[in-house]
Formats: C-alpha cells, sequence, structure tokens
C-alpha cells in the first residue's frame, strides 16, 4: 500500500502558547504537531489540555494534518492528555519515547477504547511514534510492524544523543548509523520516515544540507520548530524540472497502454511499469502540492 | 453636513473655513496659482547670524495668529519644535498655528502650550499623544491632516501659508546654505523642508555644526534663507535615525512577504525599469528582499526607488538593482552615508515627490508601493491614522500619495493585532480611498480589489491564497469574533484631507 499523504514538514507548536496555536493555519507545512510534552511545563500541563482540546474545537477547516504529541506513556500525564484531546479529533498522535513495541501496542489499544466511548470509525487516530534513544533504534524494526495505525517512524535526535550521551553536530556523522536503521525500519513496513529537527533556526543553509543528506536516505519529511524552516524543507523536496517532465511522460506512456490493454510499455528504451509508475505518481503529488504541476492524474492510474 | 465620495459625512465649515468634500482620487484640479512671496535685498556686508533663536524670531516680526513651521527629519529625537514654542510662549505671542511636516511624541511638551493658548490650531498630522487627548475631547485645537504630497501642496497654493520657517539643519554655513549629510546630527535627505524654504515669509536655519561659508553640498541655498543660528543641539541624535533598520524574524510577517512578493511577481510589473517604494518597517523590509532575489534570479534591471530609503536600497543601488534613488527622509544611517557620496542617490523636495498639483511627482512613476494599514475594509479603504480606539496616533505619510500614484499598491498588514482583526467592515477613519488600493495582504490571505480581474486569475493560476475580501474578513472574524463598533460623538476634532486638499474624512471625539 502506498501511503498517499504528502509529510515533508511537521511543524511543532507549543500546546501552551495561544498566539502560536491561533497562527497553525497559517502557514504552509504538510502537518502540524502540538505540544504537550517538552514544551509545555509540569504545572501548566492541564491548562494546555484544555486550551488544545478548545482550540480544535475550532479549528474546523482543516487544510492541514493535525497531530497531538502526549506525555510519554510511563508519565502520569499521558492518559489525562488523551481523555482531554481525542473528543476534538485530532488525526493522530506523536508518542514520544517509543522504545519498544509494546509501548506502541499499548497506545494502540488506548486509542481503540477511546474510538469506542466516542463512536468514531476504529483505527481513526493514527500513531507516530518517536524513536529517540539507542534502544528506541535497536527495536525500531519490531516498531515498525506494531501497529496498523503507524504513519511513519519519527526520528528524534536531540534525545537520541543525549541517550547516547554524544554532542549532536550540524554535519551529523553520529547520527548516520540509528538513522539509516530506522529508515529501512520504516521502508520494509511500507511506511513514511520522518527526520529530527534542526534547532537553529538562523541557520538556513545547515538546514537545507541537513535536509539533502536526509532526503538522499530516503525519509520524506522532516520535523519542524519554527514556520521559518517550511520552505526550506519543500525547496529540498520538491521535485526538479526534469524529474517532473520524466513523471509526465512516465504517466502517459501508461495511459496508453492501458488503453491498448497492456501494463508495461517502454518509453524511451526503458521498460514503464507498476514501480516507475507508483514513482512517477509520488513525484507529480509533490509537484502538485508545491503547485508546479496544473493537475494531478487519477489515483486510478495506480491501480491500473 | 455632505456626503463625500466614500461614504463620509463632512461639515460645510470647520473652524472658519468652507470644506471641499472629497470626490475622487484624480479629478479636482487647482483652479489658481502658485502662493507668491515678498521680495527681499540683502546687501553686502549684511550678516545672518544671530546668536539665539528668539532674537531670530524676533527679527521675523512675530504675531498673535502667525503660521509656524518645522520639520519632522529629526524624528523622535527633534528638539527644535519644542524650543520654537518655547521662545514664542516666551514672547507671549498667542494663538499661533503649528504647519510643521509632522509632530511626534518627543513633543508632548507643547501640550502645555495648546492648553495655555500660545498654539491655536495644528495644520498638520500627529503621533502619539497630542492626537490622543484631542480624540478624548481633552484637547481643544483643530487638527487638519495632511499627506507628505497634500501638505506640500497646501503651502504651495498658500491655503497654509507659513510666515515663520525654522529649519533644522546639520551643516549651515554663515550665509543660509545647508545641507542634511554632514555634521554629528546629519539626517541626510531635508526633502521636507524645501517647500517650507521656498515659500515661508521668513525662513530662519538652526544648526549644531555651523561652518564658515560656503557649505557644500547646497541643499537649499541662501537665496531662501533670512537668518542662521547656531545652537548646541538640534536634539537627541540617538532618535533621529535608526543605526539600522532590519528585517523582520516573525514567521507571520515573512509569510505576508512572500506573499506580497509572489503578488508582485504575479503582477508582470517585474522587469526592466521597474520601480519600487517600501516603508522601513521589518515586513516591507521583508518584501523588499524578497523581490531583490527575484530580480536577481531574473536579471531585472530596475529604474529607481523612493520615498524614506534604507540601507537595504542603497544596497540595491550599489549593485545595480536600481539606477536612482529619490529621497525625501533617510531612514538609517546608511542612507545619509549614500546621498553623500552617491550623486544618483537624489534628495528630492515632498513637492516633487508627492505633489498631485504640480507638472508630475515622482509617485506617478511608481510601479509598486508596498503600504501598511491599522485597519482596511471590505471597499479596500485603508486607515493610518485612527487605531481602532478611534484615537488619532499616527499621519499619513506619504500613504496616500503612493497609492494614488503607483500602478499597484499592496497593502501588507498582520490579519490579527492585539486580538483585533484587521478587515472590517468600515474602518474607523479613511485615509486612502479603496479606488487607489490594489491588493491587501495578510497571512491568511490575499484579497485583490475588484478592479483586477487578471491579476486576481493569475494569483489563482499560481495558487497563491487569494481570497475575495468579505471572506478574509470571515475567516479572520472566526478567530477573534466581530469587535463591537466604536461609539463616537458628533463633534470633529480634526479633518483628514486628501492629497488634492478635499477632505476625505473627519476624526470625531470618542464617547468616554
Amino acid at each position: 500500500m502506498i501511503e498517499q499523504r504528502l509529510r515533508r514538514t511537521l511543524l511543532y507548536v507549543p500546546g501552551n502558547m495561544p498566539s502560536m496555536l491561533q497562527n497553525l493555519s497559517v502557514f504552509g507545512s504538510d502537518a502540524v504537531i502540538i505540544d504537550l510534552e517538552d514544551a509545555v511545563p509540569h504545572t501548566e500541563k492541564d491548562a494546555a489540555r484544555r486550551l488544545v482540546r478548545r482550540f480544535l474545537e475550532g479549528y474546523r477547516e482543516r487544510d492541514k494534518e493535525v497531530l497531538v504529541r502526549i506525555n510519554a506513556l510511563d508519565t502520569a500525564w499521558a492518559y489525562d492528555d488523551l481523555r482531554e484531546v481525542l473528543p476534538a479529533l485530532p488525526d493522530g498522535v506523536r508518542l514520544p519515547k517509543a522504545d519498544t513495541p509494546e509501548v506502541v501496542e499499548r497506545l494502540d489499544t488506548l486509542l481503540t477504547e477511546f474510538e469506542e466511548e466516542l463512536g468514531v470509525e476504529i483505527g481513526r487516530f493514527r500513531i507516530l511514534p518517536s524513536i529517540e534513544s539507542a534502544l528506541g533504534v535497536i527495536n525500531s524494526i519490531e516498531t515498525a510492524q506494531s501497529s496498523t495505525r503507524l504513519l511513519g517512524l519519527a526520528f528524534g535526535a536531540e534525545d537520541y544523543t543525549a541517550s547516547m550521551e554524544i554532542e549532536r553536530t550540524k554535519t551529523g556523522e553520529e547520527l548516520m548509523n540509528a538513522r539509516a536503521r530506522v529508515v529501512w525500519a520504516a521502508k520494509a513496513a511500507g511506511i513514511q520516515a520522518i527526520d529530527s529537527i534542526f534547532a537553529d533556526v538562523s541557520d538556513m543553509d545547515g538546514l537545507r544540507r541537513e535536509t539533502e543528506l536526509v532526503k538522499g536516505l530516503g525519509y520524506t519529511g522532516k520535523s519542524l520548530v519554527n514556520p521559518r524552516q517550511i520552505e526550506v524543507v519543500h525547496d529540498v523536496f520538491a521535485p526538479k524540472a526534469p524529474e517532473i517532465a520524466h513523471a509526465l511522460q512516465v504517466i502517459e506512456a501508461i495511459q496508453r497502454a492501458r488503453q491498448m490493454g497492456t501494463g508495461v510499455i517502454s518509453l524511451g528504451g526503458k521498460m514503464v511499469d507498476a514501480p516507475v509508475v507508483k514513482r512517477a505518481y509520488r513525484t507529480l503529488r509533490t509537484a502538485h502540492a508545491q503547485g508546479l504541476v496544473e493537475s494531478m492524474p487519477d489515483e486510478e492510474i495506480l491501480h491500473g | 453636513m455632505a456626503r463625500n465620495g466614500v461614504g463620509r459625512e463632512i461639515p460645510e465649515r470647520w473652524h472658519g473655513k468652507r470644506l471641499v468634500p472629497y470626490r475622487d482620487p484624480y479629478s479636482l484640479r487647482p483652479g489658481a496659482d502658485r502662493a507668491t512671496r515678498s521680495l527681499k535685498r540683502v546687501n553686502p556686508g549684511d550678516r545672518k547670524v544671530v546668536a539665539t533663536l528668539q532674537e531670530a524670531i524676533e527679527r521675523a516680526g512675530p504675531r498673535d495668529g502667525m503660521t509656524i513651521s518645522t520639520h519632522h527629519h529629526l524624528r523622535n529625537g527633534d528638539d527644535v519644535l519644542n524650543h520654537v514654542v518655547r521662545v514664542i510662549e516666551n514672547l507671549g505671542i498667542r494663538e499661533v498655528t503649528i504647519a510643521s511636516s509632522s509632530i511626534h511624541p518627543v513633543h508632548a511638551e507643547i501640550i502645555d502650550a495648546i492648553r495655555g493658548g500660545t498654539i491655536a490650531r495644528l495644520e498638520c498630522g500627529v503621533n502619539g499623544l497630542i492626537g490622543e487627548l484631542a480624540s478624548r475631547g481633552e484637547l481643544d485645537c483643530p487638527i487638519t491632516v495632511r499627506s507628505h504630497g497634500g501638505r506640500a501642496r497646501s503651502i504651495v497654493t498658500g491655503e497654509v501659508p507659513i510666515d515663520l520657517a525654522v529649519i533644522a539643519a546639520p551643516c549651515c554655513d554663515e550665509y543660509g546654505n545647508m545641507n542634511g549629510v554632514q555634521g554629528p546630527s546629519a539626517f541626510g535627505s531635508l526633502g521636507y523642508a524645501f517647500v517650507d524654504a521656498l515659500h515661508a515669509r521668513t525662513v530662519i536655519a538652526v544648526s549644531d555644526n555651523v561652518v564658515p561659508f560656503p557649505a557644500a553640498p547646497v541643499s537649499i541655498p541662501q537665496s531662501a534663507v533670512d537668518w542662521v543660528v547656531p545652537v548646541q543641539r538640534l536634539g537627541d541624535p540617538a532618535k533621529i535615525v535608526s543605526t539600522t533598520t532590519r528585517v523582520t524574524t516573525d514567521p507571520v510577517g515573512l509569510q505576508i512577504a512572500r506573499y506580497a512578493a509572489q503578488v508582485i511577481e504575479a503582477s508582470g510589473r517585474l522587469r526592466d525599469g521597474f520601480s519600487m517604494q517600501t516603508g522601513s518597517g521589518g515586513i516591507s523590509l521583508a518584501v523588499a528582499e524578497n523581490v531583490r532575489d527575484m530580480m536577481r534570479r531574473q536579471d531585472v534591471k530596475g529604474s529607481f526607488g523612493c520615498g524614506g530609503i534604507t540601507g537595504f536600497f542603497v544596497d540595491m543601488l550599489e549593485e545595480g538593482l536600481f539606477r536612482a534613488l529619490f529621497d525625501v527622509q533617510c531612514f538609517d544611517l546608511r542612507a545619509v552615508e549614500s546621498m553623500r557620496r552617491n550623486r544618483n542617490h537624489v534628495e528630492i523636495s515632498a513637492d516633487t515627490y508627492a505633489n498631485p498639483f504640480n507638472a508630475g511627482a515622482v509617485v506617478n512613476q511608481l510601479d509598486c508601493v508596498i503600504l501598511g494599514a491599522t485597519e482596511v475594509d471590505v471597499s479596500f479603504n485603508v486607515n493610518v491614522n485612527t487605531e481602532s480606539n478611534g484615537y488619532l496616533l499616527h499621519n499619513t505619510g506619504g500613504h496616500s500619495d503612493t497609492a494614488a500614484g503607483a500602478g499597484l499598491a499592496i497593502i501588507v498588514a498582520p490579519s490579527i493585532r492585539g486580538r483585533l482583526p484587521i478587515v472590517k467592515d468600515e474602518v474607523t477613519t479613511i485615509t486612502t480611498p479603496g479606488e487607489t488600493v490594489d491588493v491587501v495582504v495578510t497571512e491568511r490571505g490575499i484579497a485583490v480589489n475588484d478592479r483586477h480581474p487578471d491579476l486576481r486569475a493569475e494569483l489563482l493560476r499560481r495558487k497563491a491564497p487569494v481570497k475575495d475580501i468579505r471572506e478574509l474578513q470571515r475567516d479572520i472574524y472566526g478567530v477573534t469574533g466581530t469587535p463591537r463598533p466604536l461609539e463616537l460623538e458628533d463633534e470633529v476634532v480634526a479633518l483628514v484631507e486628501y492629497r488634492d486638499g478635499s477632505i476625505i474624512d473627519t476624526v470625531r471625539r470618542v464617547k468616554a
């Protein structure tokens, strides 16, 4: 199954700041992660939860995916976070400290209970687990298969380097092995891989280099701490003009093939089949989201 | 009472003056000659330097009811107007009209002179406390707000005859030649003071930097200047010009700037010969930065930048993105430095800049202007004078002049300010008529005036977040709620004059 939704940019917004929540619809990130965890001091946990619920109840015309980062399941706050926020119907939960598949399974069970209670479709609330410790990285292959609710794996470099007792650098050599394992785990499970935040909001060149690096590894998106970072990340993920031109040719070729009653056709001496079409479709989807092509081929094209 | 062209009730007369209601931006024509002043004769050997400002004013023949002007290049660091007012109080002159180019919060000390009867009238807009007090009915002093071009026009036509102009000069010689680019208080362009120098019955230069004859370069020449007064200081140099002006880092501001740049690109005006004006605010500079990057990428060679000039525009001039800068006011020290050494950084008068009643102002040549707003309404009318509490807190500047002149007038503003929505059914005060406003850009969407269906279609084609202005208003009200209407009395405390001298709106006393 192809995960159709674009998740190039997942913007963190502190759950205790009304002025920032109110601007959430303004920025063009693909998703937002409203944070009840690290951004919110202990003394404000309950107030933030209520604020987020009220905000989401009023945010009806949602133009982007909305995730809520709850507190870790082993804290006293996680259950209350879910109880307060889920009735306002976020799209999913970002789960911190997903060190083992069991943690994700526990959240899955809780979400099912809430879905039954709220009378919404089972499986509606998605999960994005954060892989952010040595243990989490080791277990990421099982974690990626632990629930049908997973929309991806998110790598958390800040907590990871802390758990490794090492410094995070801007070139990221110390993260290579962990990043590689997390992206394998995600790809093997057919879900998306989301890279860590880049903390220095004034260093756009550094952000661009890191995004190019993780895109090359197979990551499909990045968590962000500031809206100013969106443009750079989208720019890196934007397909280049020759890629778009080729993708359009592929789609046209396969449409011709289907009319002729076949699923395979040659384009410029190279065979066009299902995986090639899939890649072309993904390229056009990203291009379309950034206004680089006028229209999208029908999703039917993938299934012939 | 008559209803004017933008639907506002305008009294027939106000404080002895017959008012012309605003009709439209372009059709009103002047019906008389330029104002004149008496000829003079200064013989060889006559000296112009006098020891004190009081002595100079005494020689000018002070009288009750006279009109005095200063200019606002010293901005909130200015001490000249306060000094003038202290002198006329000393001399016991009464019921003076002040016709400065602008009044700033630093001039709050003249409030006592208004209350005491020394000052009876302000033929100029105000920034800050004076306007607030007037709006609350606590100050008995009629105020007429004018744009930069409108002020120049009112002096040139003689509607506001100036008896005495006091010009602050960063550099002045003993015979009255001045410039603004040399000396410890150098603020750059003397643009607003040119009109005063040419029309006031008496012209006094005050300077903290009186040099032996001749001062060069010459901005305002000796032939226009009657007296020269050396002073210790013109004001607080730290507040005269900003040392730097910066692009905003606020994500909301940057989003607005990106949309505005998109509008400029979609308008098709970004081609060789492109000209632009922006303010010095963080969002304006961010727009300029985006435009600069587009000009570089597309190899566009622009023609000129104008208005208040910042170091940012200086860089564009030096990079070859503009061939000239037309400068009425330098906003930072880099601009001052540039004017000192670059002949293509041209000092222009407010008359040349924006007066609608001359043979063609610079604003008429503008492709694009980026302007701010305290409020806009669903008819694209813009308010920059009053805030949503009804208080008169800001002067017009070049707002209505550049909107009328430029091919594309873009308003940039955050959709919500201090919990209040920026787009309303009707603005509290109309500074600039919607007919001259082309696009309103907020972080929640872009509204295009119906007069530009092509631009709207092009923006939609580029997937820009175009919204009908009422839809934009609805979205903002969805966050803020609907604001309660302001309650105003009938009493008019100030007039907002359009650049052609007709009255576009009034400011009424706010209900206590």
